[in-house]
């Protein structure tokens, strides 16, 4: 494969209510920052991509109403409704099939619509939504079948909201730098049983963009590139009664061609630190299961361990994830552009030393029917 | 240029309203419960599986389902959720009250899991594995719809645990 890399980034603060912006207004402002984070101009890009959905923003083809605040006039335009991870994807794809860039822009406010309203019409309007099925009620179904089938408690996952709202304390971009402890967790107010609030991410306003470019575009960029070593993504059945919920299929075979493409053997030991989407804080050990970076039902041991703790082996979610902020299709492109700062040396704060290999997963549809994986490299 | 007091506009309160088409396997579904008070699924000819509801298509096998199969109105627990927020039925605009609890089934005889509220909200007497039986409307009441099955009831309780 040609050698691509992202050059810049941008992500605004995630907050549960952005008076002040528009949904334009906050596009506007992420693609002119990873311009400057590029040290490049809009003449370096060649074709945006836009990620946003149409009952987020309530309007119908939304993304047409944010091309001139995406830098879009006079340029190629596409759009992605999905996870921003997605975008990114179709992103690289076109820097491959020829163009030298792409400015990838994800947006959602949620604080406009009605998040519960939204995610219900998610769900099939014949056997489904009528039953008031939620990306909530949905999930919490996935950590009952999953906490079940392999013993997992509700400790070891607040275990995990603690690690990450922990985190987030050294990242002045998030939505919640919580310090909290694993009984504050469980006794926080039952949502959805297992879940508790502190389980479930907040509902969060926000965007990010970043730009990928081919090696001429990573010359002339200011930023140590982060070159793209692997990507792939996989999808599996609609119905959530399709599929086992407990293993994460579609993850599994996402990531193993991921792996592939970047040479990984052992990810556990070569990959340095990952950003996953920990929507619920059950997630952050399935998805890592799914990952190949424990067995199936060890996931749950990885948090106690300090395994996945900033200073631990194999540090997930030094951002403080997406518990820590949710900006719906934004959240996978802030893992994305996160593995790219830890790349760069330039997380901040929740910077990993020594980080050459990142790993940075967005999903998309109910309890992850569909992953995407990104492997990242310094070289 | 002065902050000025930030204004904001909320949507017109109309509906956005459509009219989906069940279609012929999802017709017969609710005739089936309407008729005979059970499901029926689909055989895949290619891996032998039954889902439920029917549809067209085999999405491993990638064939085209006519095999239907008549299922028994009982099943098995795989996973269950008791949620403590407010739903708004749209069908009716009336808020469902809370606790209520939403059930991953396993009907007998299908290989898929099918999914409907379970009517015990008490967590300490439902568990996964628990044996279930629909429960439906009078059929004088039904409408065609999902809610033709008022909820599944737990027949079984496991003593002694």
């Amino acid at each position: 494969m040609e050698k691509i890399a992202i050059v810049g980034a941008a992500q605004t603060k995630y907050e549960s209510r952005k008076a002040d912006q528009t949904f334009y207004d906050m596009v506007f402002d992420v693609t002119t920052a990873a311009l400057e984070d590029a040290g490049l101009t809009l003449a370096d890009i060649d074709n945006i991509i836009t990620v946003s959905n149409d009952f987020l923003d309530g309007r119908t083809i939304s993304s047409m109403a944010v091309g001139e605040a995406a830098g879009a006039h006079d340029k190629n335009i596409s759009t992605v409704e999905g996870d921003g991870t997605f975008g990114a994807f179709y992103g690289a794809m076109r820097v491959l099939g020829g163009f030298r860039s792409t400015l990838v822009v994800a947006h959602s406010k949620g604080s406009e619509g009605n998040p519960q309203f939204i995610s219900n019409a998610m769900f099939d309007p014949i056997y489904h939504r009528p039953l008031g099925l939620d990306t909530t009620s949905a999930a919490a179904l996935q950590a009952n079948a999953y906490l079940t089938r392999y013993g997992i408690t509700e400790e070891q996952c607040a275990q995990v909201a603690v690690k990450n709202h922990g985190n987030a304390r050294h990242n002045p971009l998030a939505h919640q730098p919580l310090e909290i402890s694993v009984e504050e967790v469980l006794r926080s107010p039952k949502v959805a049983d297992p879940l508790k609030l502190l389980d479930c991410s907040p509902v969060s306003d926000g965007a990010a963009a970043l730009i990928i470019g081919n090696e001429e575009i990573a010359r002339k960029a200011k930023t140590k590139p982060a070159w793209v070593k692997g990507v792939a993504h996989c999808a599996e059945e609609y119905f959530l009664g399709d599929r086992d919920l407990a293993n994460p299929k579609a993850l599994r075979d996402a990531a193993k061609r991921a792996y592939q493409m970047a040479g990984i053997r052992d990810p556990r030991r070569e990959i340095d630190v990952a950003e996953v989407y920990d929507a619920f804080s059950y997630m952050e050990p399935l998805w890592l299961e799914g990952l190949g970076l424990c067995d199936p039902g060890q996931g749950g041991q990885l948090t106690e361990s300090g395994l996945t703790a900033m200073n631990g082996a194999l540090p997930v979610n030094p951002s403080g994830g997406v518990l820590s902020a949710h900006a719906l299709l934004v959240a996978g492109l802030a893992r994305l552009i996160e593995a790219s700062l830890q790349i760069r040396g330039e997380a901040g704060a929740h910077q990993i030393p020594g980080v050459k290999t990142a790993l940075a997963h967005g999903t998309h549809g109910p309890c992850g029917q569909s992953h995407c994986i990104w492997i990242l490299g310094e070289s | 240029m002065s902050a000025p007091e930030l204004l904001t506009m909320t949507s017109p309160d109309v509906g956005m309203p459509y009219e989906w088409s069940i279609g012929i396997y999802g017709s017969k579904f609710f005739q089936e419960i309407r008729a005979h008070q059970r499901f029926v699924g689909i055989r895949c000819p290619q891996c032998g599986k039954v889902r439920v509801p029917p549809r067209r298509v085999c999405g491993t096998c990638f064939r085209e389902l006519d095999e239907l199969v008549p299922l028994p109105p009982t099943g098995t627990i795989i996973a269950f959720t008791i949620v403590n927020y407010p739903f708004i039925d749209p069908a009716t605009g009336l808020e469902r009250p809370v606790p209520y609890t939403y059930g991953y089934i396993q009907l007998d005889g299908a290989d898929n899991i099918f999914s409907h509220i379970i009517n015990e909200t008490d967590e300490t007497r439902i568990k996964v594995g628990m044996r279930v039986r629909a429960v439906f409307k009078p059929a004088a009441e039904m409408q065609g719809n999902i809610q033709d099955i008022r909820h599944f009831e737990i027949i079984e309780v496991k003593h002694g645990e």
